[in-house]
């Protein structure tokens, strides 16, 4: 498979996931915000400001907004095209990277992406926000899932389908550490946390519902909400599809698929770090977290991951496909064409 | 629905001069009868809305916001009786035989030069020879491998030659595309009518692309090489490249090494055989061509030359573009072929002929002038349309580079039924470009892009200025 193939479809699967995510993080602070009382500008600018750094573009945010209002928050990770990561951003890279190979995915599945592609960018998506901002995140989570199960069913599993796994795995991995790490500043630096107020009850559901986890948290845990249940359930829970042991063990086994090399071995660095980071999460405890500190624990979690991508890029991308060639290598390529002439 | 319809002064596809419906459009006729107006609408925006799902799109010309449109399509189709097309595809392959030979006779002895039948001057001057292939030989002396030869007919309906595209001629994805459209929303009809598949088009082009592949490689490997995703017709390549099973590279998808061309994969170097290139000669190797190609591969050439690499086009094939060689197109075919021309030029003045020249600049008002190397409606003056301000630049330019012009009558292209705003439909130009595949044999795609002008009165069918297509069926029989 050429490189740059392989490239492409790990952005493209990378990129719809994270548009997903993005739904699902705004989504539920939007409803968490209807539970809680004396909201002031202060207030507001402690719940989103975590929000923001969770996405990791606390920087481009305060580029072109002064406050961190619910509007401007949200305003920057759904629609802005500034932020290269706001949904509407992301689908866009998302359906860019699979027309460059749009001979490699399913007929349904650039009909699907080209359609929630040209949903966003069309005015029905301001309209539908504008009604109710819940229906948009619903759409834009419903054509992700569409999106996966189309892809679970119709696509080969050649290497290209291991490739875009890696970026999905990669992606959900990192944004449910993320997730999990937007109410760390309730927490105490270093312990397990003892009692936790009513509020900071309702924050940690917000987790759990952004996701997708609540009812199978509640069918292991009860109602009982505490961030010791919900930390061990995100982190290592073996069968919840967004927990990241889950997310690292589909990586490794997706890495694992594209060279042939069984688990316990590896043939290159990419594999060497999936497999021990998968080795930490099966032999962690969630007592051993809370000692170190779960921010940290998340940050090094997170610089871990990166390292699996980069790793994964060296071993088969080699170069760098970016847009180098900026305007003039745009400006030739619409050049190129004998468009039939007339009369 | 089609009964409103009234056909002017113009050769209409349709109708006779008595207004008659011609025989080979009667079957279509009553059955698109049945059909109600609401039903039509429905198919057409059903149609106009899988195009654009299907991202079966192009991108607008220096649109920063990469707007990207549907090519606007006709639910009316052309229809080509069995014993016109047997004529029309003759003469296709007449031409493209004449075509290859010339430029093989070009590129080596010149004989039709020594032999006083095209002026030295001309090929000299022509923008697209390429010295530097001045005696090579290209694998089995195929130099077109693909061409798209524009069709229009006139007043009194003779199909007639407009121009030759020799290079990378673009649209046959809209032939496969706007058939799959046409039988998913009038099914009964192809089996009712009798119309000639489009869809082994290709087959047709993998073959031929296996049969060029340099001796003594048993299972060569084909890529279709883009200029990129910007480009408006990457869809086509990405189409294309599907259909055929090969894999669809860009510039920097390939390296050469030791003159053999080799593709970068995720399992290392992987060598590459033939390329189904839809970049310009120009563009194809900064190392010989245009320094600043950023598409191209360096030392792409260099392997060309070895005969490690087959191309498709080969290169050089852009002096066969050249509307100046395209007014000795009549010759070539009685110099080589020993034929008459089948299918006529549309008649061309030469304005580096004196004559020609002073008959050119007393008419420019009744004339289309064309640069010689120019294509998709561009360096084009219209005289009967044109201001007399533009009429005045253009004679500047003849005079200060009369090489570079040729001058035509006006065509007016003949009409075809076409659906217009408000249910109804009014005759509008066509024209038609058939795809030719030259390889082992020479085969012509049944029909073509039959592309319309979709402005009341308009000449121009491209799709940057208000042009759309059209399914064209070529009937197995002549009713």
């Amino acid at each position: 498979m050429l490189s740059r193939v392989a490239n492409c479809l790990y952005w493209m699967s990378r990129y719809i996931e994270r548009a997903e995510n993005i739904a699902r993080i705004v989504d539920v602070n939007l409803q968490l915000l209807l539970d809680l009382r004396n909201l002031n500008d202060e207030r507001l600018a402690e719940h989103w400001m975590p929000i923001v750094q969770s996405t990791g573009d606390e920087k481009a945010f305060l580029e072109l907004h002064a406050k961190a209002t619910g509007q401007a928050v949200t305003e920057f990770l759904v629609f802005q095209p500034e932020n290269p990561n706001s949904i509407v951003s992301s689908i866009g890279q998302a359906r860019e990277n699979a027309r460059m190979v749009r001979d490699q995915v399913s007929l349904e599945f650039w009909e699907e992406l080209n359609r929630v592609y040209l949903f966003v960018r069309s005015p029905e998506a301001r309209k539908v926000w504008r009604r109710g901002p819940s229906e948009f995140f619903q759409q834009i989570k419903a054509a992700s899932l569409h999106l996966s199960g189309i892809g679970y069913a119709t696509m080969l599993r050649n290497e290209g389908w291991w490739f875009s796994q890696v970026g999905k795995f990669l992606e959900r991995a990192d944004k449910t550490s993320r997730i999990l790490d937007v109410r760390y500043q309730g927490l105490p630096e270093r312990g397990m946390p003892v009692s936790i107020s009513q509020t900071e009850a309702l924050g940690w559901s917000a987790i759990l519902r952004s996701c997708s986890a609540w009812d199978a948290y509640k069918s292991i845990h009860g109602a009982d909400v505490h961030p010791r249940y919900v930390t061990e359930f995100l982190l290592f829970n073996e069968d919840f599809p967004r927990s990241t042991r889950f997310c690292v063990s589909e990586l490794n086994s997706a890495l694992r698929h594209i060279s042939g090399v069984p688990s316990g071995r590896f043939c290159n660095e990419a594999e060497k770090l999936a497999g021990r980071l998968e080795a930490a999460l099966q032999f962690s405890t969630v007592e051993e977290i809370f000692d170190q500190g779960l921010h940290w624990y998340l940050d090094q979690f997170q610089l871990k991951l990166n390292a699996i991508g980069s790793a994964a890029f060296d071993a088969y991308i080699f170069q760098d496909f970016g847009p180098e060639g900026g305007e003039l290598m745009i400006q030739q390529e619409e050049q190129q064409q004998q468009q039939p002439a007339h009369a | 629905m089609l009964r409103e319809y009234h056909r002017d002064k113009f050769f209409d596809e349709m109708l006779d001069e008595s207004g008659k419906i011609r025989p080979h459009y009667r079957r279509f006729c009553s059955l698109f009868e049945s059909l109600g107006t609401d039903e039509f609408a429905d198919k057409r925006h059903s149609i106009d809305l899988a195009f654009l799902r299907q991202g079966i799109t192009f991108n607008v010309y220096g649109d920063s916001q990469g707007t990207e449109r549907i090519f606007p399509f006709d639910l009316v189709p052309r229809v080509i009786p069995a014993k016109e097309w047997e004529f029309l595809e003759r003469g296709l392959v007449q031409r493209i035989t004449a075509l290859n030979l010339f430029l093989r006779d070009v590129y080596h002895e010149q004989k039709i030069v020594k032999d006083g039948v095209i002026p030295a001057f001309y090929i000299l001057s022509a923008k697209h020879f390429r010295r530097e292939f001045v005696n090579f030989k290209v694998p089995k002396d195929i130099y077109i491998h693909i061409c798209g030869s524009d069709l229009i007919r006139g007043d009194d309906g003779t199909y007639m030659v407009l121009e030759d595209n020799a290079r990378c001629p673009s649209g046959v994805s809209y032939v496969l595309e706007n058939r799959r459209a046409m039988k998913r929303s009038f099914p009964d009809m192809f089996e009712r009518i009798g119309v000639r598949p489009v869809d082994h088009y290709p087959q047709e082009l993998l073959k031929m692309l296996q049969y060029i592949a340099p001796p003594g490689v048993p299972n060569p490997t084909i890529v279709l090489l883009t200029p990129g995703a910007y480009n408006s017709a990457y869809f086509e390549h990405t189409y294309l490249a599907r259909q055929m099973g090969i894999e669809i590279v860009e510039g920097r998808d390939l390296v050469v090494a030791d003159a053999r061309v080799f593709m970068r994969t995720t399992k290392g170097l992987q060598p590459v055989h033939v390329i189904y290139r839809r970049i310009e000669d120009d563009f194809l190797d900064p190392t010989v061509f245009r320094r600043d190609s950023m598409l191209g591969v360096p030392g792409l050439v260099h392997a060309y030359r070895a005969g490690h690499v087959s191309l498709a086009n080969s290169i050089g094939t852009g002096i066969a573009d050249d509307k100046v060689m395209y007014y000795f197109v009549p010759r070539m075919i009685k110099y080589y072929l020993d034929q008459e021309p089948l299918i006529p030029n549309v008649p061309t003045y030469l304005a580096s002929e004196e004559s020609d020249k002073k008959h050119i600049l007393e008419n420019l008002p009744n004339l289309v002038v064309k640069a010689a190397n120019e294509s998709g409606g561009y360096g084009m003056l219209m005289g009967p349309q044109a201001a007399t301000q533009e009429i005045e630049i253009f004679r500047q330019r003849i005079q200060a580079d009369p090489r570079n012009y040729i001058a035509q009558p006006m065509i007016s292209l003949s009409r075809h039924p076409t659906h217009v705003e408000g249910a109804c439909f009014e005759g509008r130009h066509i024209d038609l470009r058939p795809y030719i595949i030259c390889g082992e044999k020479t085969t012509v795609a049944p029909g073509g892009l039959t592309r319309v002008a979709l402005r009341p009165g308009s000449l121009v069918v491209n799709s940057s200025q208000g042009g759309g297509s059209k399914d064209t069926w070529v009937l197995y029989g002549d009713e």
